[in-house]
């Protein structure tokens, strides 16, 4: 299923059946055979993935381009799927969600990720402006149902907006590589030709193979594309007349999926779309408000906020989570964050709307919480 | 010390904001420099852990068993101190690594992260030097107050601090039993016992199988070499691990505080009872670092999830705040309160209250009973968080 998978040599399948050993684990009690093998190499695990970064390029100006090697544990991909990159910056550990751009039958079995810089993507301008060649980063094994069905359909349609190209671009990458015969319409929208990623290798395949068609939009008129301005269904009935026979891979900002999705579904083809929303369906957590919820996911109750301190509300919520010291000493009362903000009352200083561990008895909600208790 | 009488409610306040401002700026200052720090010492640590038990596969050669042994006694005095401890306390959670938070840290002793967390960081640390509410004034073993009623076995206070110190991580695997409670008090069934000490066995039996069977074994015929090894580093880790503790509180100039002073303590009272009750000891780094910075037991009880090789730096300041109001800041050379400590143990094992009726005189315990008297008096916001 998928062609980047390295199976590795008889001394590495020794080895690690060694390392996953009961004896093992014992003998590296109570830390963990990884907390050993990590203090040799920053790249080895026992099953988790490390990556080395292998190059970094700069496609366009607001973008940044990462080839990465990763070790023996990545168990490859299906093109749409993502993967969790962690970086650590400043010390404190940051996790963000990428498509691997490249083909699954990329030879050397290295992975291309592309990220939109944008002005307060903090993890996006890290790593743009400080990450280098043969630094060690954290992924986890690829994920999601938006993927390339194994067997290729007859007619596909693969439509994108600004960084949404990367699934797509992984899918066709993928579906040359393999010589696939049935006819590709890569639809892109980007706000000009300068910002568009993977524009110049657009062209060449598109070149190369005669059945990869490219229909490029540009938001302003003047810009020499095949269309301009946003989706809409004209653009479809003049350059994808046959789209209803197609099967459709959509990803791009929200709106514009929306108005894909609207098309799609008055054309009664809703089952032949599949969609990958890059900016995440989190609930929009971004108020600064007092107001708003405090939900508990393990225990499946909400509560209105009170602005009281979440331990105290959750409390009220009749649950009944390990505390103790009630003034931000003790850490006894730590537990995950999923999403939202919180603000920390010794301080005031409001967190970022991160998954992270907080102290309960010293954070007050700032608008909607959710948390993992 | 005379301004130490004299500390008004407002000058209590201050202190707290003072102290507090320290807070502020040095975990607005956490970063790489942190993340780099503890991940080097993390790394030295296994890197002495893998060389000791190593070496103590060649015992049978004197020199590789004596230098196995050091070097799994410094691997394991790390780990527990200026690791585990401070990495349990909170100090690193804010990296977002679950290997080096309090959530998901454990150490090399037989003591599990929970029940560590609960007696240390929750009991010990909130209700410091408090009498019958931190169970580390003696761990329900030894006399170390002039509060606690003398019985005949505390005849024995010294012998049982040794025995203490010698079995130190197993004591403190069972504290949160509270022991005392089944044997001497019978406040607790079997029962009871049985069920809380579950958990904790489970903890103490991989530990204590992989010391003294599984790398004994891998040794073959050499097995006793490195029986003999693990014991020693064990007991090397525990007499010291005990000694630095001791050292934090026992000395005798260290404050106790009786419980009413919980009463409505506000977060400056709570700074200055961390102050009075704790002290620090002097030296190079390398006694720092091998005490878990310990040696700065009052800036770790004022900041216990401050990285603790920030405590150094802080001092400084601590200790001018301490001078501004006429605070005690009680220090002294590694073997001057080693003495002190002793000393109290030895006393405290002949009953009698030596000072205890003397609250007015002397400096401190006339700060203890002006403690006492504004704690209770004032209506502020007790200690429920800014």
């Amino acid at each position: 299923m998928n062609a980047t998978t390295q199976n590795g040599s008889p001394f590495q399948k020794g080895l690690d059946r060694v390392l996953q050993s009961r004896v093992a684990e014992v003998l590296a009690y109570p830390h963990g055979v990884d907390r050993y093998l990590e203090a040799l190499n920053p790249l080895w695990s026992v099953k988790g993935v490390r990556a080395e970064v292998d190059d970094i390029r700069y496609l366009t100006d607001d973008s940044v381009t990462l080839t990465l090697r990763p070790n023996h544990n990545w168990q490859g991909f299906v093109p749409g799927q993502f993967v969790q990159l962690t970086v650590a910056i400043n010390g404190k550990r940051h996790t963000r969600c990428y498509s691997p751009a490249n083909s699954v039958h990329r030879a050397d079995g290295l992975i291309e990720l592309t990220a939109k810089v944008h002005a307060k993507g903090f993890v996006s301008r890290h790593l743009r402006q400080q990450l280098t060649v043969g630094d060690v980063v954290r992924l986890s094994q690829a994920a999601g149902e938006f993927a390339l069905p194994e067997e290729r359909p007859e007619r596909i349609l693969l439509i994108s907006g600004g960084s949404g190209i990367t699934p797509v671009m992984s899918m066709l990458r993928t579906l040359c590589d393999e010589r696939y015969s049935g006819q590709i319409t890569f639809l892109h929208y980007a706000n000009s030709p300068a910002d568009m990623i993977y524009a110049s290798e657009l062209e060449t395949l598109c070149r190369q193979h005669d059945n990869v068609h490219l229909v490029r939009s540009f938001a302003q008129q003047s810009e020499p594309g095949e269309l301009s301005g946003l989706f809409c269904r004209e653009h479809l009935h003049t350059s994808v007349p046959d789209f209803a026979q197609a099967t459709t891979f959509l990803c791009g900002p929200p709106p514009m999926m929306a108005a894909v999705e609207k098309v799609w579904k008055e054309e009664g083809l809703e089952n032949q779309l599949f969609k990958e929303a890059f900016t995440l369906n989190t609930p929009s957590l971004d108020s600064d408000s007092p107001e708003g919820e405090v939900r508990f996911a393990k225990s499946n109750t909400t509560a209105v906020s009170k602005g009281t301190t979440l331990l105290e509300q959750a409390e009220e919520a009749g649950l009944t989570p390990e505390s103790g010291c009630r003034m931000g000493i003790c850490h006894a009362c730590t537990c995950r964050k999923t999403a939202g903000k919180v603000r920390d009352l010794r301080t005031g200083e409001v967190s970022s709307g991160d998954e992270e561990d907080i102290q309960l008895c010293i954070s007050v909600p700032v608008g909607t919480v959710i948390l993992d208790i | 010390m005379g301004t130490a009488n004299t500390l008004t409610k407002e000058q209590f306040d201050a202190i707290g904001q003072e102290l507090d401002a320290i807070r502020n700026r040095e975990m607005a200052d956490l970063g790489e420099k942190d993340e780099k720090y503890i991940r080097k010492l993390i790394k030295r640590q296994r890197q002495l852990e893998v060389s000791g038990r190593g070496l103590l596969m060649l015992g049978f050669l004197p020199p590789a068993w004596l230098a196995g042994v050091a070097c799994l006694s410094a691997s394991k005095i790390i780990d527990n101190m200026e690791i585990g401890h401070n990495v349990m306390h909170g100090q690193y959670d804010w990296m977002g690594d679950p290997a080096i938070s309090s959530k998901g840290f454990d150490w090399d002793n037989t003591c599990t992260n929970t029940a560590w967390k609960h007696t240390h960081n929750y009991e010990h640390h909130t209700f410091t030097n408090v009498i019958n509410k931190d169970h580390d004034i003696g761990y329900g073993i030894l006399r170390m107050s002039e509060e606690q009623e003398w019985e005949p076995r505390f005849l024995f206070n010294p012998v049982l601090a040794v025995i203490v110190s010698t079995f130190f991580q197993h004591f403190v695997a069972i504290q949160s039993l509270q022991l005392e409670n089944y044997l001497i008090y019978k406040t607790k069934t079997r029962e009871e016992l049985k069920e809380e000490f579950r958990p904790m066995w489970k903890k103490m039996r991989k530990q204590l199988f992989k010391d003294y069977l599984l790398f004994p074994a891998l040794a073959g015929p050499f097995a006793p070499f490195v029986f003999a090894g693990n014991i020693s580093a064990n007991l090397v880790r525990n007499l010291w691990a005990s000694q630095v503790i001791f050292n934090g509180h026992f000395p005798e100039h260290a404050e106790q505080f009786p419980e009413s002073v919980l009463e409505n303590e506000t977060r400056g009272q709570w700074y200055v009872r961390q102050m009075l009750g704790s002290a620090n000891f002097e030296g190079g780094p390398l006694l720092h670092l091998m005490s878990g910075n310990l040696s700065f037991q009052i800036e770790h009880h004022l900041f216990p999830d401050i990285p603790a090789h920030r405590y150094a730096r802080i001092a400084t300041d601590v200790r001018a705040i301490c001078e501004k109001y006429g605070l005690p800041y009680h220090t002294g050379s590694m073997a001057r309160q080693t003495l002190s400590a002793w000393k109290r143990i030895f006393k405290m094992s002949l009953p009698g209250k030596p000072k205890a009726k003397q609250d007015n005189k002397g400096p401190l315990g006339g700060l203890r009973a002006k403690v006492t008297r504004l704690t209770s008096a004032t209506d502020s916001d007790s200690r429920k968080a800014a």
